[in-house]
This record gives C-alpha cells, structure tokens and sequence, in this order.
C-alpha cells in the first residue's frame, strides 16, 4: 500500500488527479490494482450549541449542531460531548466504513439528523474498546464549522495498491522509491528526507560492540549504537502514515524502524545493547541451532539460514526475525542499530522454509540498494533522536563487500529507435532521461547514462535503456509494423510433419483426438506391459494420481471412454498423439486408438458397421498405407498383457515391430473395446519408397477360387504368405471370401475359401501356365499345412 | 397391289392398338416384317413382273415396310418407356429418412488452436518445431537468464524428476534455446514451438498442472518492438477477427527486455466494456519482449548483430477466450458431445 500523503512528502503532487495518475503509471509500467481513497462525503467540521440529556436514557444526550449550512438536532451517546465542543459530524448521506450509511432519523423518540463521530468510527484509529471509551473526537477550539472535517484533520489520504512486475518489486516497493516513478511520470524533481543529528562523541560504537561477518551471504552490513532511549508513543503524524500503509503503531522506537523500512525500502534491525553483549557475528547457522524469535517460537536452523549471533549463540535470524534474547523492551535504555544487506536467495528460502514471510524479509528477498541502506540508517538516527531522546555515539561498524562498479551504458538514439521502432529526437531523449532522473553526458548523438544504484533492475545494455524510454513513451503508442527480411513459407520440422499427417488422416476415418495428463496412477502403468520399461516416478509428486510419466497412452484412453460412457456416449471412436518417456528418460512419440461401438451407423435400414478387431484393423492397415508402407506390414497374433489373449497381435514393419493391436481384456473392461497402439517414433525412421506411377495390366486376368481345410490353429495369414511366395510374380492379387467352421468340416478343423487373380502386365497368360502355378500352390500348401483342398 | 397394300396398313394399326407388351412387338415384327411376314410376302412373285411393274411394286412395298418399321419403333419405345417409368415408380424411396452416418473426426479443441496457429505462422515463414518435455535445468532455465535461485523460478513451480537438473519443462522456451544453439549463431531463426508444459498447480477450472504453450522466436537483424506488435496483430485478427486491435503493456520476463503484454480489443463488447474484457474493453492474451541480450550470447548469438523477439501465449486461454468455454478441464476431459461440432472450417 502506499500513502499518496506520504508520496507528497517527496514529489509534489498535492494537484494531481489521484486516478488520471494511476492511469499515467499504470501505462509507464507500475500496474495500480486498486485506488483507495479515505475520503467520506458529507462529513464535516460541527460545534455543539446546546447539548441536553435524552428524557428517555441515561446515558444520551440531544445535541443542537451547527454544520455550518444549518443547526440540526443530534443524539449522541458518547460521555465527552458537551455545549461549546468543536466535533466531526457525519450528516445524512455519508457511508461510514463497514457500509454504514447515516440516515436522518429518531433515537428513541427524539429526531436525529447525523452522527457525531470518534476517530475509530472513521478508520483513522483502531477498533479497540480503549478508542470506543474515548468518546467522539474532540476538535480544537478553532476549527471551521462547515469544511470537511477530514481535511481538516490532514488525514484525507489516497492509497494505491500496486501490482509491481517482479523487477520493479525492489525499487518501487518504498514510499521514495514510488516516487521517483511519480516523478519520471510527471517529470518532476524528487526530494530526499533530510537526517539531521547531533553526535555524542564521548562514546563511540567501538567501546561496545565488535563486528565480524563470516558469510558471503551478508555483503553490507552497517551498525551504530544511541543510548539513553525513551520508549514512549511516537508522534501522531508517524503513528497515521503507519496505519494508512496498513501497519499498526506500537511505540516511538518501533514505529520508527517500521517507518524507515516503509520509507527507503530498507528494513533494519534494533537491539537490545545490553541483551547483545559485545559481539555481533554474523555467520551462517549450524545444523539444527535454535533460537526463540520475537513471537515465541523456537525455530530450528540449517547452514543455509543466516544468522547474527553474540559470538556463540544466534540474536537474530538475518533478514526474517529478530531473537527474543535481544529483544526491545520498556526498559530498553540502549540499542544497537542494524542495517544490511543479506542474500534474496537465501533470505527468500529461509522465509519459504520457516514459514516466515514478514515485511522485512520480503524486502531482503527482492535485493536492496547499499545507497539506500547508509541513508536509512542516518534517517533512524535522526528520527530516533528527535522522538526518543535518543544520544547518537559516535562511529560507525560496516561490513562492505558490495561491488560498487557503476552502470554505465553507451548508446545513440538511433540504436533505442531501432531497438522500439520508434523515431524520437536526441533531444526528446534527453527529456526523458532526465524525467527518469538518471545521470548522462551527450558526445553528439552518442549518450552515456550512469545507472543510478536505486535501480538494480536496469543492466548496462541498451535493451534495458530501451525499456526505460519505451514505457515512457508509451507502448500503446507503438505503430505496426513487419520484420524486413526475405522469407520463405515455414515447414513442420523434425517429426512434425508426420504427426500432423496421421492426425489429418485419423479424423479423416472418422477418429477424435482426444488430450489427456501425461503423469499419472502408479496403477496405469503395466495396465499394458508390452513394451517391457520401467516408468519415472516424480521424488515430490503432487498426488498419487499424478506421480508417474506414463509409458502407454492406452490408460489414458479408457479413462476418456468411462468418462464418455457415463455421459451416455455409446460410439467411441478415439485417438491421441502424445510423448512417453522410460527410466532412462527415452523419448517416444506414440499414437494411441481406441474403438467401440458403431464405426458407420444406419439403424433403420439395418446398415450399421459395428466396430470389431478388423474394422480397427482396418483403420490401421488404412493409415500404414497412407504413409507409405504398404506390403511391409504384417499382424502377428499374441498374447499381450491388457488384451484379450485370443484377440491380440503385435505389428511389424520390416520385421521390426512398431505396435500392438487387440480387444481389451475383459478384466480391465467388459466392453467389446478395441485398441491399436503404434510408435510413431519408429514409423518416422522407416525410409520410405518415393511414390511411383503403376501402369494396369492390359492383358485379361484369369481368375481361381480354391479352398483349404486345415486344422483351426493354422492361420489365414500364414496359407496367404505361403500362396503369395508360390504363385510369385502371376500371382496379382489374393482375397478371402469366405471362413467355414461346420458339420461339412471337421470339429477341429476350418475351411478357409481363397480367391486368386493371375496376370502379366507384358502378355496374355496361358491356362496352362496359370494351371502349373495353381497346382504347384495346392501342392505347397497341402504340404506344409498339412491341408486339404476343399471340393465345391 | 395397292388395295392390298392398304389392307395390310389397316391390319397393323388395328393390331397395334392391342399391343401393349414386349413379346406382342416381338410377334407383330414376325407377322409384318419378318421373314416370313406379309410384306416380306408381297416381294415372292416379284421375279414374274416386268422391268417397269419391279419398280413400281418394289417401291410400294419399301414404302410400307418403311411405315411399319416407324410404327412398330414407335409402339416399341412407348412400352419400353412404360415398363421402366412403371419399374422406377417401384423403386422410389423417402429421401427423408435419416442418413447413413459417415462421421470424420475432430481435433481436440487445443490443437484446432495450435493448427490456426501455425497456419498464420508459417504463411509468414515460421517453422513449427517440437522439443523434449522432459528437460534439462539448463534448457528450462539457465540458459533463458534464469539462473538458479532467481525469483522466477519460484514463480514456475516446477516438477523435478531428477535433483535439480532434470525436469518437466515448466515453459516451452527451451526448444527455443535448443534451435538457436542448433543454428550456431549465423543464421536467422524464426519458430513457433507449440507444446505441452507442466506446473505444480492444483487442477480446477483456471488451473491445470499441464497445459499448452504456443511460443515463438525470431532472431534476425535489425528487428524492432514495432515488427513484434505487426506480427501479434496477424495473429490476433485471424483468431479473433479482422476488426481486433491490439495494444502492448509495460510487463516483466526474464528473458526478454524490454518486456510486454499483449492486449487484444475484447471480441465480445468491441471494447464498450463486457464481462469477458472485466469492463476494460481490452484482453491480455501473450507475453512478450525483444530478446534479451544475455539469452542471445548464451544461446551462441552476437547481440551486436542479431536482435529479435518472442511471444508466448496459452492455447487454453486463447480457446477459452476464443470458444466461450470457462473450464480448463473440459480440454482434458473429452466429451465427445460437445467436441464433434469442432470438425468443421471457420470462416478463412
């Protein structure tokens, strides 16, 4: 939250409209979420006319008010008001927090035009019974009757709620910080706080406290030491900027660092000097050291965790919270005053880790600017000597190893144009630069910009100096426009290209892509083992439901079918394209199907496609012809886990086996389920013959039909290859026309009826050419299948 | 002659007129014109007649055997045209009744998006690659100036599979890495990477512990934040329509600098300010930037010479935003009722 009364402090903005300045920042980077403004209408400055107590309670009064426009009649019922009081009046109309809205109206029987108000009603103070039993605020005697009552009391604030870019978070995460955003914007001047003290140089730090940093971890690291505090209330006007900024005031000293902290973005750290000892040593923790920190829990520590410590045991853990040994209290005469810098990474860890997110170890963890740690420290002297008495002693612990090399970066404004597409003048450049308030020299067009150290999100590269000038000119400004460079029309890459072809040709056979979670059960994974690997487990999975890489997508697939089914879905026809990955973290793309239900349906006319292991075959055989590899498949049957052991084959391509087709297994799920699942890693490193024109044969083709018994277990597939391999180059076609099991067979036996199309594309065959083909496949196949040649 | 010749015409119209059948043509051919037919008769005693009579009477009969040709053609026609008229009459079926359903699949909603993408893409010259979702921490991270312990990564609570060096990729830039190292710094990129990304998040309607990024590159020389904003606004008018506009926003990347924001003009209310655009009357749809330097040198590019940009966008927001659809889940739980509209063009 940041208080615009508090911004004013720094950069003049008493004039602005506070939402046409939320616009102007949001479009320079700085994104507002929300303006808030405390503002409460018809609320004003009153006095108290007449005040007489209520005939019908013990404890209300009946208030004549002047509001300046008219004298009105209000009940009150706080103990302090009296004739004469000045007081803030909330007149009809006016919406109190907590959407309470004041209505003209009668408090047991007396009429009522308003409300007089304390502070607490107002959210100016908390809602404490100690604020209630003060009664209604109490105004000077000299205040104007009529004017807003919180202007006024100077307490009529704006706050914005920032939504800041990670790399903003540091610089504009402070009061001055956002003002110099303010002041880029508005190109105005910012003005530091001054830090005034008078130092007591009869003491110094050194005769107390000796300082040794033993962690890289801490590279800035600052103390100084004031005596003789007294603790009591800080002042009213610290004590509102706290609140506005959403921070509750406790005493002058700690409302002091929280001011400070709010004010530069440093955060530092107050001792106890006399709890402290005379050693501070800031290392990193050792393996499970403790320390009790300020809201009473003891916190366990690891070696990432930096800590300062008297020399043995751990004050303060750096950065997140400080010690309960060390800790300020009532009878805290005098402090030792830290401000440093501590590691964002191991600040943000260490907070991460205890569960610890304060204000101060949020700002440790964005990183912080040595620059605004020195002028911190000088702003808690001073403040703390002016509101607590404090004796500031002279001498100064410092710790540095910051690397102080300035940012320095050279550009001229044709590179920052190019850069934006943009054209503004070297001179226009110049207004910018100094609107950011950064420090530059001109060498004719050629600038050189010193970075200033508030800024540590800016490098010495003309891209961050192009950031800068671009949000100040304004992205919405920017024109459209191409790159101009030749080009030619993009292509798939890699195997793209062929998982977009079986992708088209899927949809076309009529089968939904479907996307499913790669990481999945435990349980899913040797659901279909056929493959053989072993699957990676996440070490920190988020649930067991989504703890392992899958190796198969058929899982996947089922669950999209239960879920479908459930939705009274009954044709569901599936695939999906994804990558799996082993153990061993091999990569393969697989193209997973699934079918079940009608493929083609007519119902009335009784002409549906019913889907069964062919038609998936089918699918298949469709999609390997598509892409080239058609006669170099086969479909060998076997027995895979997850399927159906009679109705299961793998497929080999070349021999090599690319994929796995069949029913699920019934006891995975009931259902007439058919899936096919290929690599199409594999399919992608086949070469592929180029496609070529194939002239028809023009001689006439004779045409045989011939059956076979043979024995069940001998397959189709095997009597084809064996026919194709005799009937060799004659031989232009084979079907099967027909499969017979039967009273005209044996009980073990099958008929399988096979018609076979003879031709040359050079010449007309002769019969009997073609019949010493035939008898020679009769033959062949009689032999080694044991067959015999079925009589029509 | 004539008289019989008459006789014979008056025969065949009356004959003709009872004809009403295929085979009744076949018998008045045999009776008139046929071998043995009545007028084939009337030739028999040709031979008998005189050189002058021949002609006289060879010309009658031509004459009538021409008559009964064209009669009995004529009669043929008009019962073959029945029959079949009658025989398509029967055929006749209700083109009313429902289809034969030959149904195409569709593409899962996310990948339409991706497909539109990369058409728009690659029509102005971009390849479209694919990288590992398994990634190294220096491909994810490091080598897109996220060095370990950056802020950033807290932001991309990401799935490690192995220590701290091997992971799901939380972003799909590291393809973009991967392509810049592959070219070895002399050569212009230009990319689209599409891909599956994973964050720890818990799974509801607005977040998905996996989801789909559609990122972009392109590095070559002198390229401005100007040819970014014209390549989003290709884009974006092919997504969202002709009349879109789109505005960039100051915004914040690691690995790009300066950074933006892509807004497009709410599709809905054209920026009148509706539910969707929150009353703005503008979307956020990508991030974006010009390269950063130390991301060009690390991936082997002189930013002395070479510059460029990138983008990113979510396809689940693009779709959501897109199709009207409010949960991420419906991408990754297909209901093939509210999918198979999607098999279908849309207005190129």
């Amino acid at each position: 939250m940041i208080s615009l009364k508090w911004v004013n402090d720094y950069v003049d903005i008493k004039d602005e409209n506070v939402f046409d300045l939320a616009t102007k920042i949001t479009q320079s980077d700085i994104n507002i979420e929300k303006v808030e403004t405390n503002h409460i209408d018809h609320l004003v400055v009153g006095e108290v006319l007449e005040c007489v107590e209520h005939p019908n309670s013990d404890h209300l009064h009946i208030c004549q008010v002047n509001v300046g426009t008219d004298t009105r009649q209000i009940v009150c019922g706080a103990p302090n008001v009296r004739k004469g009081l000045k007081v803030i009046v909330a007149l009809p109309g006016a919406v109190l927090p907590g959407d309470f809205e004041i209505k003209e109206g009668q408090i047991r029987g007396e009429v009522s035009n308003g409300m007089l108000c304390a502070l607490c009603e107002l959210g100016l103070e908390e809602k404490t019974e100690e604020n209630y039993n003060k009664g209604i605020e109490e105004l000077d005697a000299d205040a104007p009757v009529g004017v807003d009552a919180l202007k006024y009391l100077g307490r009529d604030d704006t706050l914005y709620e920032l939504d800041i870019h990670k790399h903003r978070n540091n610089d504009c995460y402070s009061h001055i910080g956002f003002a110099y955003e303010v002041g880029t914007v508005l190109n105005k001047k910012v003005t530091l706080p001054e830090s005034k003290y008078d130092v007591d140089n009869s003491d110094n730090v050194n005769n107390h406290v000796k300082l040794s940093v033993e962690t890289e971890l801490c590279p800035f690291y600052m103390g100084r030491m004031v005596k003789n505090v007294e603790i009591k209330e800080s002042p009213k006007w610290m004590q509102e900027r706290l609140i506005s900024a959403g921070m509750r005031p406790i005493n002058n000293v700690v409302d002091i660092s929280n001011f400070v902290m709010l004010e530069f973005g440093q955060p530092t750290h107050f001792f106890d000097a006399d709890k402290l000892g005379s050693t501070v040593l800031v290392r990193q923790a050792k393996s499970d050291e403790t320390v009790i920190t300020l809201d009473g829990n003891n916190r366990v520590l690891n070696e990432k965790d930096i800590v300062i410590t008297d020399g043995t045991k751990p004050t303060c853990i750096a950065g997140i919270m400080g010690g309960e040994n060390t800790e300020i209290d009532d009878n805290t005469k005098n402090i030792f005053i830290e401000a440093a810098i501590f590691d964002p990474v191991a600040t943000r860890n260490t907070a991460a880790r205890l569960d610890l997110r304060s204000e101060a170890s949020i700002r440790f963890g964005k990183g912080l600017s040595y620059e605004y740690t020195i002028l911190a420290m000088d702003r808690c002297l001073s403040l703390l000597q002016e509101y607590a008495n404090a004796t500031v002693i002279d001498g100064t612990l410092l710790h540095d190893k910051v690397d102080k090399t300035k940012k320095i970066v050279t550009f001229k404004t044709e590179d920052i144009n190019g850069l934006l597409g943009i054209k503004i003048s070297t001179q226009d450049m110049e207004v910018e630069l100094s609107r950011l308030q950064f420090e530059y020299k001109l060498n004719g067009d050629e600038f050189t910009v010193e970075i200033p150290s508030r800024r540590l999100d800016i490098d010495a590269n003309v891209a961050d100096m192009a950031e800068e000038i671009g949000r100040l000119y304004g992205y919405h400004n920017l024109v459209s426009t191409l790159p101009k460079v030749p080009t030619k029309r993009g292509q798939y890459k890699g195997d793209v290209a062929i998982r977009k072809t079986i992708s088209r040709r899927l949809r076309a056979l009529g089968l939904n892509e479907v996307k499913t979670y790669t990481l999945v059960n435990p349980n899913k994974i040797d659901m279909f083992d056929y493959d053989k690997k072993e699957a990676i487990s996440l070490p920190n999975p988020m649930s067991i439901d989504k703890s392992v890489v899958r190796l198969s997508i058929l899982p996947s697939l089922l669950e999209t079918y239960d879920y479908n089914k459930a939705r009274k879905v009954n044709d569901i026809n599936i695939y999906e394209i994804a990558k799996v990955y082993d153990k061993d973290l091999v990569e393969e793309t697989k193209v997973a199907m699934l079918i079940k239900g009608n493929y083609i349906t007519n119902s009335w006319n009784n002409n549906s496609i019913k889907c069964d292991f062919y038609t998936l075959k089918g699918i298949v055989e469709n999609l390997l012809n598509h892409l080239g590899f058609k006669n170099r498949y086969i479909f060998i049957p076997e027995v895979i886990k997850g399927l159906h052991p009679g109705i299961g084959a793998k497929i080999l391509i070349d021999r090599q086996e690319v994929g796995i087709i069949g029913r699920i297994h019934p006891s995975i799920k009931k259902d007439d389920i058919f899936v096919c699942e290929l690599s199409m890693t594999k399919l992608y490193n086949f070469n592929i013959k180029a496609l070529k024109y194939k002239e028809a044969s023009k001689y006439p083709e004779i045409s045989k039909d011939l059956a076979f018994v043979v024995k069940k277990d001998v397959t189709a597939g095997s009597i084809m290859d064996e026919i194709k391999r005799t009937g060799s180059r004659l031989l232009s076609s084979i079907d099967v026309f027909d499969v017979y099991t039967g009273e005209n067979v044996g009980k073990d036996e099958k008929s399988i009826a096979f018609n076979l199309v003879f031709s040359d594309p050079s010449r007309t065959l002769s019969d009997e050419e073609v019949m010493q083909v035939f008898n020679n496949i009769i033959t062949n196949v009689t032999s080694k299948f044991n067959a015999k040649v079925r009589d029509k | 002659m004539q008289e019989k010749i008459n006789e014979i015409k008056s025969n065949l119209v009356s004959d003709l007129e009872v004809v009403n059948k295929p085979q009744d043509i076949v018998d008045l051919k045999a009776k008139y014109i046929g071998k043995s037919g009545c007028i084939t008769e009337l030739t028999k005693n040709m031979r008998d007649l005189s050189v002058e009579e021949k002609k006289t009477v060879g010309m009658l009969v031509n004459e009538v055997k021409n008559y009964a040709n064209d009669l009995i053609s004529k009669k043929e026609e008009d019962i073959n045209t029945k029959i079949l008229n009658e025989k398509l009459a029967n055929e006749s079926i209700d083109v009313t009744l429902p289809a034969t359903s030959i149904k195409a699949g569709s593409p899962n909603i996310l990948e339409k998006v991706v497909e539109d993408f990369e058409e728009v893409f690659m029509s102005m010259g971009y390849d479209v690659y694919d990288g590992p979702e398994i990634e190294e921490d220096r491909f994810n991270f490091e080598l897109l100036n996220i060095p370990k312990g950056h802020p950033a990564r807290d932001a991309q609570d990401t799935f490690y599979i192995k220590d701290d060096e091997i992971l799901l990729r939380s972003q799909t830039s590291p393809v973009q890495a991967r392509v810049m190292l592959e070219k070895g710094g002399n050569e212009p990129v230009r990319m689209i990477c599409p891909g599956k990304t994973y964050r720890r998040d818990d799974d509801d309607a607005t977040h998905s512990h996996q989801f789909t990024q559609i990122e972009g590159l392109l590095v070559d020389h002198n390229i401005s934040l100007s040819d970014l904003k014209g390549t989003c606004d290709q884009i974006a008018k092919k997504l969202f329509g002709e009349d879109t506009n789109t505005r960039f926003k100051p915004s914040y990347y690691q690995f790009t600098e300066p950074s933006v924001e892509l807004d497009i003009s709410c599709f809905n209310c054209k920026g009148k300010g509706c539910n969707i655009c929150k009353n703005t009357g503008w979307i956020t749809v990508a991030g974006a930037g010009m390269v950063h330097p130390n991301v060009l040198k690390m991936c082997g590019y002189d930013p002395q010479e070479w510059n460029g940009f990138a983008f990113g966008f979510g396809a689940e927001r693009c779709a959501m935003l897109k199709y009207g659809i409010n949960d991420l889940r419906v991408f990754y739980n297909t209901d093939l009722r509210e999918t198979s509209n999607f098999d279908r063009k849309e207005n190129d």
